[in-house]
């Protein structure tokens, strides 16, 4: 009998991380939809970024009060995770808080009361999260592309921590030997006598259920993690080490063009030549972006990253003067276009078949492509270095090289800077006049 | 005004110390133009042996790149890199940071390897060489915010160099509430310059002039010729005119010692 729970808690755990393995593989073959680009150089620094910005939430905390509540929240999900792990191993030999027998009485009862402490903090912490997502009026939760299930999501999120807090404190509160051994118990104690009417086997039944129901809630709760804009909490620490480390100032140079355009001003180059016999069955490489593919498996892993808390869109200049452009939904668009992606090559036995869509137009549209000013504020904003610009510039790129289709007035810049080597329509000749017009 | 060229250097056996990239705005931009005088005057003080591509110059392919066309973009730096590698050319400075980040960080990989630098940095150098100094008397007590332009600050972390020119002005520099790596753009990056901007509620060179003149300044210093355009039309939109003016630091630095 002894053993049912045993063989229920292992299967539980099977299925729980067995099912976050296989949507894990599933995100990391659509991020490899991507284009190659290299991030294998600089490790160190990239190390050191990762360990900054990700693990020490430096770019968090810029904006105090919202950075200081994410603070907690973070630290009371990694060290409570400590727990999880007694958790698992209890439930899998079917002992009871057995760090404690390992460890002694008084580390456990500094660890669990640590653990206490951090859960009631986390819960106020949330609560003002919710607080602020759904009574304060912030205007970045408000935006177009908050509303649906960018808004739920990030309220289911908020109520499956505040639940898993309080079935930590209640499972410590019930558990009567360790409310008796009184340590260990800052916050369960309060609570403890809450439960005073019950008797021992009803305690006991309520201590096994918020045990139950709180590792059944965690495996839960990662497996939400692939639906969810909550995947950053692990994708934040990949997204910040591979992020670019050239200034931000500093645009790819498309190699595709280089080699045409060095053959274009070669002065020996035979215009009439014919191709290469090998080149015959090279496809010409599509220049810039209009789908998922085009984009780089950077980029893609900064869509899944993007936890959509708009602190890019509240610092855009073109979000801020009215404009359709959100760097935000630029992101969430190439998440869920990438997504639709992912669920084709599902039902198609792993190929993708052309559904006639695409990233330009079906969700991002060129008038918010052509509202940015390349200011890189959404890129120095984000607490993990996610990079809307580049997604936003290589669509331009198609948008120009593939369809011919800039603003007009651009097309008059462009065409002067070719004829006249700037974007007015001056003549060359004159370059020079400035020096001699006073 | 002496403004040598490199083809005049070249026929004297010359190599001169640095180049001026006047860009296409400080050659052919009315306003732009005094900037590019200004810092002139700035080299020949501080006796400075630089010279201009002149006629030989051409779009740096900056705007063309951030509109998305990387053909013309590509063409354009390798017809500047062949001259400027024709003329052996080490170090370049230029008032233009669309100039200073497109020649610093985008040519090199296609065969431009230059030491670049913005007018602020060089001014900066100029100083602690002790080839120049500013009089810090002309302006004193004059209050002046600075406006980050994008592509110096955030795009090449270039913050103290415009900062540090400012405070020796004898001025009275107040920070904008956005400063630094929080700047809010002038609204002409991206190309958005040569059009108009998509709808909206408002100019993004209006928010950004307000939010200057919540500094109450008399002076409103850029480094960069499009954020000057911008300014200076938010400006005219406040009717604003009379109280402030809109300057390039090395106009501002030009008006302190008198050039």
């Amino acid at each position: 009998m002894q053993y049912v729970p045993i063989v229920l808690f292992a299967l539980a755990l099977i299925v729980g991380i067995g099912f976050f393995v296989m949507n894990i593989r599933k995100l990391s073959r659509n991020i490899n939809l991507g284009k190659d680009v290299n991030r294998t150089d600089k490790k160190p620094e990239r190390l050191k970024n990762m360990m900054m910005i990700a693990l020490g939430q430096s770019k968090m905390i810029k904006r105090p009060f919202s950075g200081f509540l994410h603070v907690i929240v973070y630290i009371g999900f990694v060290i409570i995770n400590i727990e999880v792990l007694e958790i698992i191993i209890d439930g899998l030999v079917g002992s009871h808080r057995i760090f404690k027998a390992v460890i002694g009485d008084g580390i456990y009862a500094f660890l669990i009361g640590t653990f206490e402490i951090f859960a009631a903090l986390v819960f106020v912490a949330v609560v003002l999260f919710w607080t602020r997502r759904n009574v304060a009026n912030i205007k970045r939760f408000m935006s177009a592309e908050m509303k649906g299930w960018p808004k739920k999501d990030a309220n289911y999120i908020i109520y499956f921590e505040m639940i898993l807090m309080t079935l930590f404190i209640v499972m410590n509160a019930t558990d009567v030997p360790f409310q008796d051994a009184g340590i260990g118990n800052p916050i369960s104690q309060f609570i403890a006598p809450l439960f005073n009417s019950f008797s021992l086997e009803a305690l006991h039944t309520i201590e096994r259920t918020a045990w139950w129901i709180h590792i059944l809630g965690i495996l839960t709760f990662l497996n939400y993690l692939y639906y969810s804009k909550h995947l950053h909490i692990l994708l934040a620490f990949p997204n910040t080490y591979f992020a670019n480390l050239n200034p931000k100032g500093q645009f790819t140079n498309l190699e595709s063009v280089t080699s045409e355009v060095k053959l274009m001003m070669d002065p020996d180059a035979d215009p009439y030549a014919m191709p290469a016999e090998d080149a015959e069955e090279t496809v010409p490489e599509k220049f810039g972006a209009s789908d998922v593919a085009d984009l780089s498996w950077v980029q893609l892993l900064n869509a899944y990253t993007c936890t959509e808390c708009g602190r890019c869109t509240s610092a855009c200049p073109a979000s801020l003067t009215g404009k359709k452009l959100s760097p935000r939904k630029i992101m969430m668009d190439t998440r869920d276009r990438l997504e639709e992606v992912g669920r084709n090559i599902d039902a198609n036995k792993g190929t993708f078949v052309d559904d006639g869509k695409q990233l330009l137009n079906d969700y991002i549209s060129p008038e918010e492509l052509w509202a940015c000013t390349s200011c890189n504020a959404c890129v120095e904003e984000c607490p993990v270095n996610i990079d809307p610009l580049s997604i936003i510039m290589d669509m331009r790129r198609y948008l120009v090289m593939e369809e011919s289709a800039a603003p007009q007035e651009l097309n008059m810049m462009m065409t002067n800077v070719e004829n006249n080597g700037a974007p007015w329509q001056y003549n060359q000749q004159d370059r020079l006049n400035w020096a001699n017009e006073e | 005004m002496k403004v040598p060229t490199m083809a005049d250097m070249m026929a004297q056996g010359k190599q001169p110390e640095v180049l001026f990239w006047v860009g296409a705005a400080g050659s052919y931009d009315d306003r732009a133009k005094k900037i590019s005088r200004a810092f002139v005057k700035i080299l020949h003080q501080a006796n400075v042996d630089f010279a201009v591509l002149g006629v030989e110059e051409s779009s740096t392919g900056d705007a063309a790149k951030r509109a998305g066309n990387e053909f013309l973009f590509q063409m354009q730096a390798m017809m500047n890199i062949e001259i400027l590698n024709g003329y052996e050319v080490k170090k370049i400075v230029t008032c233009d940071p669309h100039s200073f980040n497109t020649l610093k960080n985008e040519y090199p990989s296609l065969g431009g390897k230059y030491e670049v630098y913005h007018h602020t940095q060089f001014i900066q150098n100029l100083l602690k060489e002790g080839r120049l100094k500013i009089d810090d008397t002309t302006l004193k007590g004059k209050r002046v915010t600075f406006h980050d332009p994008c592509y110096l600050g955030r795009g090449n972390e270039v913050y103290e160099s415009p900062r540090d020119l400012i405070k020796r002005l004898g001025v009275n520099l107040t920070e904008m509430k956005r400063n630094k790596s929080t700047a809010l753009c002038c609204g002409a990056g991206g190309a958005q310059m040569f059009k108009d901007a998509e709808r909206g509620d408002k100019e993004i060179n209006i928010l950004r002039t307000e939010e200057a003149l919540e500094t109450k300044p008399q002076i409103i210093a850029t480094g960069c010729p499009y954020c000057n355009t911008m300014m200076t039309d938010g400006i005219k939109f406040k009717e604003k005119e009379a109280n402030v003016v809109v300057k390039d630091i090395a106009e501002l630095i030009a008006e302190a010692n008198n050039l």
